[in-house]
């Protein structure tokens, strides 16, 4: 508990300089924040590591970039803030400092207890947040969720790879057994076998979101077992990416654009589109309206996209790829029953819609993926 | 289980023991060398972070990959100078040292190394001992990189050094017994300063394979903790350079079980095998540390045995 008193002291300080701030501009102004908000819209993002990596991080980097052309927007960043009270200090320095009127944190960490006791000191700022947590029962007004469906992605990633493959068997490097990943793997599975019949999926897990020698490893174990085809997800994908290319096979991406990892086997990658929802949180701001507290999508809200094809894909699979990014944006659904999961029980009994809380609980991997969960 | 299935596993721990090995075995042979002399370097996962990032920034800036892992040794040297100087102060605890520098060696190298995460440098080459097999995964395992021989051969000849040389001797007299090496005449804290410099440079040498090799490529989360568990092998080897190489080879063989069981469709609890090289390491040692010869092994100036 040594750090309490520090903490205290911290934003004692800060609230001083606050006062005095405004005990300077006295008669004019009640406060600093209120002359940058005046100015247009400003938004504070948080990432978790540096913007640069090739996966997760990026892909929001590369939305507030295209967000940084609209006139009155303003973006403050701050990289590689850890999921720890340092998150905190960071996002009401940019609250205090820089008068953003949102924050979106992008880490699963920042949410409790950082965002939702931030929110409820500042009740006129924004807090999003890239993860669906929020519960309306029990947290404030002014926080929110956002995230997409990537699996939708991961699915088109399969449809190209069912139609790349010689061998039929495509390899999947994984982090974790939990729901949002399992489901990357059935909807590439799914995608594959749509295609291709034969197609079968090598899952192995690394047991963690970022060990780039385990995954290097997991990489030439695949490849070895006669994988020609690879893809992940896992937090940075460029081992993945460049150690498929550098053994000759052909690799799809995940959450920002690998492509120029892999100038010759590259197919095609799942990657967010944080843009979308970014611009329509700093168009309603703008105009005064509230924002949603719950956010989510896929390709038919255009919150998913895939990256361009590149030299690995085939005529054939960009065809069958782009027709079924035209399904997916008519809501067509990618767990179409009956379907087993590959331990022979049924698991999906009916055609689901893709965005059933049914398949946000996922715990299986289905017939098709030869892996396990524990 | 398939002869075909056996194959692949065995293909793949063999290229795992080649592939994985070397970053260890650098390290532990740096911390071997400092820790003969009598003191302990635990920065040394941030001096293998450091060699990584500087090996991968020079490299892309002057295009040769030799140079960035020259770069990388200087900055390893720079590092280990600094931690030995600093222990040299009267009243320094040294493993408090190694702790703060490795939270300032990892600190500087993502500092400076932001710049470096999206450019592609030019890497280093592999040498194809395995063509001759004619069958193209065995050839892919064998394929190893020049640094893995010049680490056997930096064993071999620390260890010819420390029987028959008199700076062997010298090392080891200080670490052994300070006031052996006074009474000599020596002074204990150049060679410790000297020693610490040098085990950094090795350090370093082994974060440019990180970078430069394998994986190959400059990210902030690529060492993982392998240079702390590195400094752990050296005990694990009981301080003998040779069985620092062994040790290290052991490592990274093991470590390619649990990918290599998956990818063959064993995927039941992957989570133990991928564990596999610490619970190894933790049996051999349970086994060996009873001896008396472990016991003396131990170099008697170390402060985490006095």
């Amino acid at each position: 508990m040594s750090s309490l008193p520090v903490q205290r002291f911290h934003i004692s300080r800060r609230r001083f300089l606050h006062a005095a701030g405004a005990a300077g501009a006295a008669g004019l102004l009640t406060s600093t924040s209120q002359i940058a908000r005046a100015a247009g819209v400003t938004i504070g993002i948080v990432y978790v590591g540096p913007r640069d990596d090739f996966g997760w991080n990026q892909a929001h980097a590369v939305a507030i970039k295209a967000l940084k052309g609209v006139a009155g927007v303003k973006a403050v960043e701050e990289e590689n803030v850890p999921e720890t009270d340092a998150c905190a200090k960071s996002m009401e320095s940019m609250v205090n400092l820089d008068g953003a009127d949102i924050i979106l944190g992008t880490s699963f960490g920042y949410f409790s207890p950082f965002m939702v006791d931030l929110a409820k000191k500042y009740p006129k700022v924004q807090f999003r947040h890239a993860a669906p947590l929020w519960d309306a029962t029990k947290h404030p007004k002014n926080l929110g969720s956002y995230f997409g469906y990537l699996n939708q992605g991961h699915y088109v990633d399969g449809i190209a790879a069912g139609l790349s493959t010689k061998s039929n068997k495509l390899g999947f490097v994984a982090a974790k057994p939990i729901a949002s990943v399992l489901s990357n793997i059935n909807s590439f599975m799914l995608g594959a076998r749509k295609t291709n019949p034969n197609a079968v999926v090598q899952v192995i897990f690394t047991g963690d979101w970022s060990m780039p020698v385990r995954e290097a490893e997991a990489v030439n174990a695949l490849v070895d077992a006669g994988c020609d085809v690879i893809t992940c997800h896992v937090d940075g994908p460029k081992v993945v990416v460049e150690t498929a290319e550098k053994r000759g096979v052909k690799t799809c991406g995940h959450n920002a654009s690998q492509a120029p990892l892999a100038p010759k086997g590259f197919i095609t990658g799942a990657e967010y589109k944080w843009e979308t929802i970014y611009k329509g949180y700093a168009e309603k701001l703008a105009k005064g309206e509230a924002l949603p507290n719950m956010v989510a999508g896929g390709y038919d809200t255009d919150m998913v996209q895939n990256t361009p094809f590149g030299a690995g894909a085939t005529e054939e699979a960009r065809k069958a790829a782009t027709a079924a990014i035209a399904d997916l944006k008519a809501k067509k659904p990618i767990y179409v029953g009956p379907l087993k999961d590959n331990k022979g029980k049924l698991v999906i009994d009916k055609s689901y819609d893709n965005y059933d809380p049914y398949l946000d609980q996922m715990d299986y991997l289905l017939e098709g993926v030869v892996g396990s969960i524990t | 289980m398939s002869d075909n299935t056996l194959f692949i596993v065995f293909i793949a721990i063999l290229g795992g023991a080649l592939r994985v090995s070397t970053p260890f075995m650098f390290v532990a042979l740096g911390e071997c060398l400092t820790e003969k002399s009598g003191r302990v370097n635990l920065g040394l996962e941030g001096t293998l972070v450091l060699g990584a990032m500087s090996a991968y920034a020079i490299s892309y800036h002057t295009g040769s990959p030799w140079l960035g892992v020259l770069a990388a040794g200087c900055a390893g040297s720079a590092l280990g100078a600094m931690h030995g100087y600093i222990c040299k102060l009267p009243k320094v605890n040294d493993v408090a040292i190694g702790i703060a520098m490795m939270l300032f060696g990892t600190g500087l190298a993502f500092f400076f190394g932001k710049a470096y995460i999206q450019p592609t440098a030019p890497r280093l080459g592999s040498i194809p001992l395995g063509d001759w097999t004619g069958n193209a995964q065995l050839a892919t395992a064998l394929q190893i990189n020049s640094l893995l021989i010049i680490g056997i051969l930096v064993a071999m000849a620390m260890s010819w050094a420390f029987a028959n040389t008199k700076w062997g001797l010298i090392i080891r007299m200080t670490g052994d017994s300070a006031p052996a090496a006074m009474a000599m005449g020596v002074s204990v804290d150049l060679v410790r300063f000297l020693a610490t410099t040098a085990g950094g440079f090795l350090a370093g040498v082994g974060g440019a394979f990180l970078s430069l090799y394998y994986p190959g490529s400059w990210n902030q989360g690529l060492s993982s903790g392998q240079g702390l568990m590195a400094v752990a092998l050296v005990i694990f080897a009981r301080w003998d350079p040779l069985r620092c190489v062994a040790a290290a080879f052991l490592f990274g063989a093991t470590g390619a079980i649990g990918p290599a069981l998956q990818s063959v469709g064993i995927t039941q609890g992957y989570y133990f095998f991928n564990a596999a090289p610490y619970i190894l390491t933790l049996f051999i040692m349970i086994a060996s540390a009873g001896s008396k010869r472990a016991s003396r092994d131990v170099p008697g100036e170390l402060s985490i045995t006095k």
